[in-house]
């Protein structure tokens, strides 16, 4: 029916006439990004595997402990072990490390740019409605362009995860940044400070509990993104995630699921906890005392 | 009672009792009598604008064409409107207004941290509108510092470090800026206390470590924007006699603002009254209190304690019985005849004052054929200085039958204050007419009496 005056535009066709583009241009970066990436990752996966259960476990449980308290501690050691029993360890290990190198390559690029926009009202106005669409577009989507230039396996995972969990992390850097007191910021210039000097000390670490914040969401959404990344083989415990669903294993379904909510909590409890245990965030907690 | 004061710094204030030529319009030129023109000046405005909104550079120049402050409103926020006045080094300059009328602003701009929308401000020979933006940072380590209204102290550093702040942007070693920073710090009275953060401290003690900060960096210009606001009224007092002795001891200047008018009138050299953005009028205390430029700075200065304010000079009046130390009896007596009053000051060729005679011992002496007023000269008079402020005026004013005598530097009569005067001059000037006021009130000496 063209019940319509409008033409069809072919803008979905455009976009992967420029992917294709990007790909068959750019095919040597990609192949070194590709082959940097699945280097760390492997290396990250060695740490994590060659260990027996209980030693990774047992640090991973020492580290809740120094964050938090011994309940933290407690409550770890007992969810990793419900974890092993039911046969996860090893994807949840592989989840993990994705995550966290999938993190640390979305937080170098959103603090960075999250510091940029807040120093510069027109790349603020720039990068807003580019994180509203990387935030708002369906995560699955991400995956198409993603596999097109990296093909299957961890690589695209970690790609399509970045893109997808870097929203927050520019964002929360931008407003810790922009909250920060006007007038400490003024003292920093009325006694002579540089820019850059007042970014490091004054700018920086009183913006800091709401940078972790933002550190805290990137860990999350990432989480989130590497188990759907199982759809393109990016392995852990995603894969196992989308073999129930593909087979209807609801007992896999679930213990996998189980094994996501676990680490999940782990690591936002975590990551929570060490955020407001900087000195920062301590002076500043009295203030409002 | 009313509280001693040093009188040693007044002494540079003006000795004239001719208020300045109040102009309610515009800004008011410094009046030159009062101002220390011997020396530098230190900071500079000239014509400043500073307009905050959507159109900045536009309502600026429909204000400079005459608009008023409201006719701009749709284009921005003017905050300071036509400011212009120099400070000298050393001057203690005390900005005045209520809530909103521009004080913060225009410091805010003395050292660049906002650009005027429009005219200059210079600090020495460097115009902060041109100046390199390295150059202005220099000129902000080692020539100017503030103490920010509501304290600015970096939240996750200790008191010590807060102090010692503009040291280590000036790039000094460690050790040597907490030495100096705690000097600093135990200078407001907060030795002890450098290892604490500032949330551990009252609002007073913040606004201390903030002054320290300030005076650690040892600039020659001292910005202080409601430096004692958050002061209780003993520390406040306390803190404003310090300000007032390290800037006798160091030259600093100083730029003040308050909404306190007695400190104002304590502290200040030179007052500029602001008001919707504007400087209404600019003087020294005496001028400001004596002579009100408008209703505005008239309601501003009724609740002042007049009696710290005033000096001697602002309420004496010419005296008109005085007797030439080399005159006879006679000339004596009919000088107190002719003004009416029952004893004279005595004064040498040089005006300086000797002492009194009484009209019953001149009497007495002319039955007795004298020639000279020796013998009935009595020198039991305590003569005040003409800086002596109101509220030490009145023990002698009580304990003395006589006008009270002021004499200048060299001893020499200048003038005196009846009691009548005294006691009017605390009234504030829009409760006594024109014709009320001392210059006018020699004929009350006559109501003196004479005897003890
Ligand atoms: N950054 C700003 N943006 C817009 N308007 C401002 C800004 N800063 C000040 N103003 C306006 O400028 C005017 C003067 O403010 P300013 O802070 O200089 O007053 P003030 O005399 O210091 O008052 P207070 O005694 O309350 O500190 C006010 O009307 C205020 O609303
Ligand atoms: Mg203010």
């Amino acid at each position: 029916m063209t019940d319509t005056m409008i033409p069809r535009v072919q803008l979905g066709d455009w976009v992967a006439t420029f992917v294709d583009w990007l790909t068959s241009t750019f095919r040597p970066v990609f192949d070194v990004i590709k082959t940097v990436l699945l280097a760390v990752y492997d290396a990250l996966e060695t740490v994590l595997h060659a260990p027996p259960f209980w030693v990774v476990a047992v640090l991973l449980a020492a580290l809740a402990y120094a964050a938090k308290g011994w309940r933290l501690g407690l409550g770890t050691l007992v969810g990793f072990v419900v974890i092993a029993s039911v046969n996860q360890w090893g994807n949840a290990m592989d989840t993990l490390a994705l995550v966290l190198l999938a993190s640390a390559i979305a937080l170098a690029i959103a603090i960075p740019l999250g510091i940029w926009a807040a120093r510069n009202d027109r790349v603020s106005a720039v990068v807003r409605p580019v994180l509203d669409f990387m935030q708002t577009m369906p995560a699955f989507v991400y995956l198409i362009p993603v596999v097109t230039i990296f093909l299957t396996g961890a690589v695209p995972g970690i790609v399509a995860t970045v893109v997808f969990a870097l929203a927050p992390g520019v964002r929360f850097t931008e407003l810790g940044i922009r909250q920060v007191d006007k007038e400490v910021v003024e003292a920093g210039h009325a006694f002579g400070s540089t820019p850059g000097r007042i970014l490091r000390q004054i700018q920086l670490p009183l913006a800091m509990p709401t940078i972790m914040a933002g550190v805290n969401q990137v860990i999350m959404l990432s989480l989130s993104m590497v188990v759907i990344s199982g759809l393109v083989g990016a392995g852990g415990l995603g894969g196992d995630v989308v073999a129930a669903l593909q087979r209807i294993n609801i007992s896999l379904g679930f213990e996998a699921g189980l094994s996501v909510v676990i680490l999940a909590m782990y690591l936002d409890r975590v990551t929570s906890a060490l955020s407001s245990r900087s000195p920062v965030a301590k002076a500043l907690a009295t203030t409002s005392a | 009672m009313v509280p001693e004061r040093k009188v040693a710094r007044t002494a540079r204030m003006t000795t004239s009792t001719e208020p300045a030529p109040a102009d309610g319009t515009g800004a008011p030129a410094p009046d030159p009598s009062t101002t220390p023109t011997d020396r530098p000046t230190a900071v500079s405005v000239q014509g400043v604008y500073k307009v905050f909104g959507r159109k900045p550079a536009e309502a600026a120049r429909r204000l400079e064409q005459g608009a008023g402050r409201d006719a701009v409103k749709a284009l921005g926020t003017a905050a300071v409107i036509d400011a212009s006045f120099d400070v000298k080094q050393g001057e203690i300059f005390v900005v005045m207004g209520l809530s909103g009328s521009g004080k913060s602003t225009l410091i805010r701009m003395l050292n660049g941290l906002w650009k005027p929308t429009a005219g200059h401000v210079l600090l020495g020979d460097a115009d902060l509108a041109t100046v390199s933006a390295t150059r202005l940072r220099e000129l902000r380590r080692t020539r100017v510092s503030m103490v920010f209204q509501h304290f600015a102290l970096l939240p996750h550093r200790t008191v010590l470090d807060n102090a010692a702040y503009p040291l280590e942007i000036q790039g000094m070693g460690k050790a040597e800026r907490r030495q100096k920073a705690q000097t600093a710090l135990d200078l407001v009275g907060l030795g002890g206390w450098q290892d604490s953060l500032p949330s551990q401290l009252s609002g007073g003690m913040r606004q201390r470590v903030g002054l320290a900060r300030a005076l650690a960096a040892d600039t020659d210009v001292l910005l202080m924007d409601e430096a004692f606001s958050a002061l209780d009224p003993l520390i406040r007092r306390e803190m404003q006699e310090q300000l007032l002795e390290l800037q006798q001891k160091l030259g600093k200047t100083i730029i003040f603002i308050t909404h306190d008018l007695n400190e104002a009138m304590h502290l200040g050299d030179r007052i500029a009254v602001m008001r919707d953005g504007r400087i209404v009028q600019i003087g020294t205390a005496e001028q400001i209190l004596s002579d009100p430029a408008n209703d505005y700075v008239a309601q501003f200065v009724a609740d002042v304690d007049r009696t710290r304010v005033l000096t001697a000079s602002s309420v004496m009046v010419r005296p008109t019985a005085v007797v030439p130390l080399a005159s006879g009896p006679r000339v004596a007596s009919r000088t107190m005849r002719e003004a009416q009053v029952s004893a004279a000051y005595v004064v040498d060729r040089q005006r300086v004052l000797q002492g009194v005679v009484r009209d019953d011992d001149a009497v007495a002496a002319l039955k007795a054929g004298q020639e000279t007023l020796d013998g009935i000269v009595h020198d039991g008079v305590a003569p005040v200085s003409v800086d002596t402020p109101l509220a030490e005026l009145f023990a002698p004013a009580a304990e003395s039958s006589l006008p009270v005598a002021v004499t200048d530097d060299d001893g020499r009569l200048v003038g005196v204050i009846p009691r009548v005067t005294l006691l009017e001059a605390m009234v504030p000037p829009e409760q006594v007419t024109t014709s009320d006021l001392p210059v006018d009130a020699e004929d009350q000496l006559v109501t003196e009496g004479a005897r003890p």
